[in-house]
């Protein structure tokens, strides 16, 4: 059960009775404990979790689960807030900070019944694309203890060159992603800025959406860059991320960039149908760095829905090399009014220096942010300075504005999505990631996701094969603002064909006893 | 000598008389016990976003109408970033590019040589209104070394005012704040009460020669009275002067306002450290505001403020109230104007009007003289007034039958302040006031008057 997907195989069971939501919780919970190598969790809400499973299964047993996602475990990403728990942003800044409030999509969550298991790893305050600097260390992705990854990897039969061998679960929202793969929750939040959702589901083999800008509430997720970010959906397959779409989206008060309309939760076709669809395909995606396996991969993915009898043609999004130098503007800018807050004062870390208000604001945030925040914050100060606002800010917000017109020019001459990659290469080993800093990395790994970013569009990655070395690649769909019923079929209507295998975790399965097959039509390797 | 030309422009920051504040529900009141009002959003807890408050939009709206400016359409919100212990989110929501009114008015009357009868009308030019949170405030305590930080009063509506430098003393800022003043509780926009930091105003001042470009400004602060306002400006007019004479120069400077000395003191370097480094609020939409022309026909009234229906609504200023009364009453403009200055006082007058058969134009001179500068030489308001409003009028109704002297009314008066509870008719029985009106009753007292002095009478009617 614990491997199923929500929609199809774990959901029916708990309302069949086949499995109670305590065991489901309970399994999970000794799952995340077998899977403690991955540090893919931050903290682990076990009482309120086994506490949150019995009032479900108390409503099972009279017949009254809230919904489909009644007794599910779940994980939340550390930059959402969660009431009664520590929410750290993985930073020393938050550390110990136990949030007075659940940000709205955990309230939602909770409010059908969802059962929260922890919250998970990131990068500090999520920037990053490897999920290594946060100041609980990295995560690993699941992948790295795969018998797919394994085989491929040369083996060297010292257990310590296996040690060194991990790689990177992607980032900012490496926990989430490794916590959906391994299995420990069957939907996790996490949070996208300029990829940090789908970098990591790529790399971790899952499905990681990205809803359009102001679709979903923000309202206590800690921002990053506020015109950006939006709340991201990890889940196995991508009917479960349509179920916890539709639990998420609609307008919350609280959240003024939030659209008014009335949201209406759509459920999949199961036989999509994408003969009559103009797929696009932004040459520009074809990105310095991009390796040939996923060229390939992307190349034949395009002729897949040609053989479906869609259209598939070649369109250009001109502004797309701008866009890593823009956003590293706009993102810094906003990262230092954001971060502006945390001073020691009211809550948080607070240095020990007394001398004065001024020397304790500097050494609480020398203290409590790392080179990665800090640098952000200098350089978006001085984008904001009077002398340079004109020629960086705003220059920057004019080209966010082309990059966004490339978008819709495209959509509006009758394409309906765009296929492109989701990332250049598969998952680094940690040893060689850590060769350069994060701003380089960050630089590189943004390059396919964050345009998306920038013009608030909505994406999805979807898990497509195993790479030579046996992990995972994904590819990205793009879509029209607000239009994710359409992006997630063609994203369902792909899964289907490419039959994505599932991750053969050989640690785990030790540990755990008593896994229900499950027949989703995948293929295993 | 060349003469000094001095220019004066104000920014007024009004606090929003709303129930919440601007972008959060927690609760605007005075005094209330330190930090007992602060949502999460106030304390600039991670992950709370600003939700704007309609009625202080609505309030910004009928200010910027009252003020004859342009409402904005369309403004802007932006952030003012700095560092300080009442500022929790390390800036201010404040609006600098668009703000929600510009390019208005205020006509005010200052006295020509202190003659409350020779009142010259003046206009300042608004440059505009915009809207922005206030910060908490911060108590030092040196002794400890520690600061305090209360955040009761972080995040409630302002409006900030800005007056062009139109203005050329003390008398002139503080006639306009006067009168900015009677307007916003008018209005009820704000009530306005300096003293309660409701309103605080913040004086721009320099001086140079007729003919030659503007001079250096400075900035001065911590104004807390409209006198104080006067008297800042005026010695900052005159330091700045005898400076300049003095071959020296004026530094673009903040200075504060000491009141037990009556002068400007330096504070800091206004200009050069601090760079606030603007940047739109990416959390708050552009604001916009709907007229009867613009307004969508299938628009949810709730989520929409219609200019046109704030302008309907709009009460009489008091410029309006000013003509209205001299019309009504045929008293003087300058009467008009000292009946709206006084908090509670046209009320006052109205009230004796109503009630006694005395013109009004002979009433306003029992208010204006008699009551008023009773009231003052005892520091009370007019709601603190022993006399109410229903005794005077008695006591004026007994002057117009003619039942007693003006005289003996004043007298009366004069016990009434005593506030001992009695009437005015009580007072003058005791005291033997009547006039007495019969005639018979009169030439008996004259007679017998006459009759006692027999000798005096006769004497006096031979010389």
């Amino acid at each position: 059960a614990v491997k199923g997907t929500l929609r199809f195989q774990v959901s029916a069971a708990l309302r069949e009775g086949q499995i109670t939501p305590t065991e489901l919780c309970q399994r999970c919970l000794s799952l995340i404990k077998s899977t403690k190598f991955l540090n893919a969790y931050i903290t682990v809400t076990e009482e309120t979790a086994l506490k949150q499973a019995e009032e479900s299964e108390e409503r099972f047993r009279r017949g009254q689960p809230l919904g489909v996602l009644d007794g599910i475990p779940v994980a939340v990403k550390d930059n959402f807030n969660t009431a009664g728990i520590e929410t750290t942003c993985a930073s020393n800044m938050l550390k110990g900070y136990i949030s007075p409030y659940n940000a709205t999509v955990v309230q939602k969550l909770l409010d059908q019944g969802a059962v929260l298991v922890g919250k998970t790893n990131l990068d500090e305050f999520a920037m990053g694309s490897g999920s290594t600097d946060g100041v609980f260390g990295p995560v690993r992705n699941p992948w790295s203890y795969s018998r797919q990854y394994k085989e491929k990897s040369a083996p060297k039969s010292h257990s310590e060159d296996k040690e060194s061998k991990w790689v990177i679960s992607g980032g900012s929202s490496g926990g989430s992603a490794a916590a959906v793969s391994s299995f420990t929750c069957f939907a996790a939040l996490g949070s996208d800025t300029g990829g940090s959702t789908r970098n990591p589901a790529a790399h971790c083999g899952v499905v990681g959406v990205k809803p359009t800008y102001g679709l979903i509430s923000r309202h206590g997720l800690i921002p990053l860059v506020n015109s950006m970010d939006v709340p991201g959906i990890l889940t196995r397959c991508v009917d479960d991320a349509a179920v916890v779409l539709g639990a998420l989206a609609g307008h919350d008060p609280k959240d003024s960039t939030t659209v008014q309309d009335k949201f209406k939760p759509f459920e999949l076709p199961n036989l999509p149908d994408v003969s009559k669809l103009s797929i696009g395909i932004p040459k520009e995606y074809h990105a310095p760095g991009l390796s040939g396996e996923i060229l390939a991969l992307w190349s034949k993915a395009a002729d897949l829905f040609k053989n479906a009898g869609a259209k598939v043609i070649e369109v250009s999004l001109p502004h797309t090399p701008y866009s890593i130098v823009c956003y590293h503007v706009l993102c810094t800018a906003e990262v230092a009014s954001n971060m502006a807050r945390f001073d020691g004062l009211e809550y948080g870390h607070r240095s020990d220096t007394t001398k004065s208000t001024e020397s304790m604001y500097a050494a609480t945030r020398r203290e409590g942010f790392n080179a990665v925040v800090r640098g952000r914050i200098l350089s978006g100060n001085y984008f904001l300075l009077k002398q340079n606002y004109e020629r960086y800010f705003v220059k920057a917000q004019q080209v966010r504005r082309l990059i966004a017109h490339d978008f819709s020019k495209v959509f509006g001459s009758g394409v309906d999505v765009l296929l492109t990659p989701t990332t250049l290469t598969d998952a680094a080993p940690y040893t060689e990631f850590i060769k350069e800093d994060n701003r380089t990395r960050s630089a590189q790994d943004d390059i396919l996701t964050q345009a998306a970013n920038m013009a608030g569009l909505p994406a999805i990655n979807v898990p497509a094969a195993l790479s030579e070395r046996g992990l995972p690649v994904g590819l990205q769909f793009i879509g029209r603002s607000f239009q994710e019923k359409q992006l997630l079929t063609v994203a369902k209507w792909f899964e289907k064909q490419v039959e994505f295998p599932m991750i053969q975790l050989e640690e785990v399965k030790r540990h755990d006893h008593g896994v229900l097959q499950h027949q989703k039509s995948a293929s295993f390797s | 000598l060349v003469p000094w030309v001095p220019v004066v422009g104000l920014e007024v920051h009004a606090q929003i008389s709303s129930n919440s504040k601007l972008f959060s529900g927690s609760q605007v009141q005075f005094a209330a016990p330190p930090n007992s009002l602060v949502s999460f959003f106030d304390a600039s807890l991670p992950g709370t976003l600003p939700v704007l408050n309609r009625r202080c939009v609505e309030a910004a709206v009928m200010t910027g109408l009252a003020l004859n400016c342009r409402v904005n359409k369309k403004s802007l919100f932006d952030r003012k970033h700095y560092f300080y212990a009442d500022l929790p989110a390390g800036y201010q929501i404040t609006q600098q590019r668009v703000p929600i009114a510009v390019n208005g008015s205020l006509s005010y009357s200052v006295c020509v040589d202190n003659k409350m009868s020779q009142m010259v009308t003046k206009t300042v030019r608004i440059k505009q209104i915009q809207l922005e949170q206030d910060s908490g405030k911060s108590l030092h305590d040196d002794t400890r070394s520690q600061t305090l930080v209360d955040l009761n009063r972080a995040g409630v509506g302002l409006m900030e005012v800005v007056m062009e430098p139109d203005m050329c003393c003390g008398e002139e800022a503080a006639a306009a704040v006067r009168e900015l003043q009677l307007i916003l509780q008018t209005l009820g926009s704000s009530q306005a009460v300096m003293a309660e930091g409701q309103l605080r105003v913040d004086a721009n001042v320099s001086v140079h020669h007729p003919g030659e470009p503007y001079g250096v400004r400075t900035e001065v602060k911590n104004i807390n009275s409209l006198r104080f306002l006067a008297k800042a400006v005026d010695y900052e007019i005159q330091r700045q002067i005898e400076e300049l004479e003095n071959g020296g120069t004026i530094l673009n400077e903040t200075r504060a306002f000491d009141s037990k000395l009556g002068c400007t003191i330096s504070m800091r370097d206004k200009e050069g450290k601090q760079d606030y480094r603007f940047m739109p609020e990416p959390n708050l939409p552009p604001l916009i505001l709907y007229d009867a022309k613009s307004l969508p026909a299938n628009m949810n009234h709730q989520q929409v403020v219609n200019i046109n229906s704030i302008h309907e609504r709009l009460p009489d200023l008091p410029s309006v109230k000013r003509a209205k009364l001299v019309e009504q009453y045929g008293i003087l403009p300058e009467h008009s104007f000292t009946l709206l200055n006084e908090d509670g006082l046209t009320e006052f007058f109205e009230n004796v009007v109503n009630q006694t058969q005395m013109k009004p134009k002979k009433v306003i001179g029992w208010i204006l003289k008699d009551l008023l500068s009773y009231l003052r030489q005892h520091s009370l308001t007019v709601k603190e007034s022993p006399v109410s409003s229903f005794l005077l009028a008695d006591l004026l109704n007994l002057l117009e039958k003619k039942e007693i002297s003006s005289t003996a009314a004043k007298q009366v008066l004069a016990e009434l302040w005593k506030g001992e509870g009695k009437t005015p008719l009580d007072i003058v029985k005791e005291n033997k006031l009547e006039l007495i009106q019969d005639q018979k009753e009169l030439e008996k007292i004259c007679q017998a008057v006459i009759d006692g002095r027999e000798n005096e009478v006769i004497t006096g009617s031979l010389c």
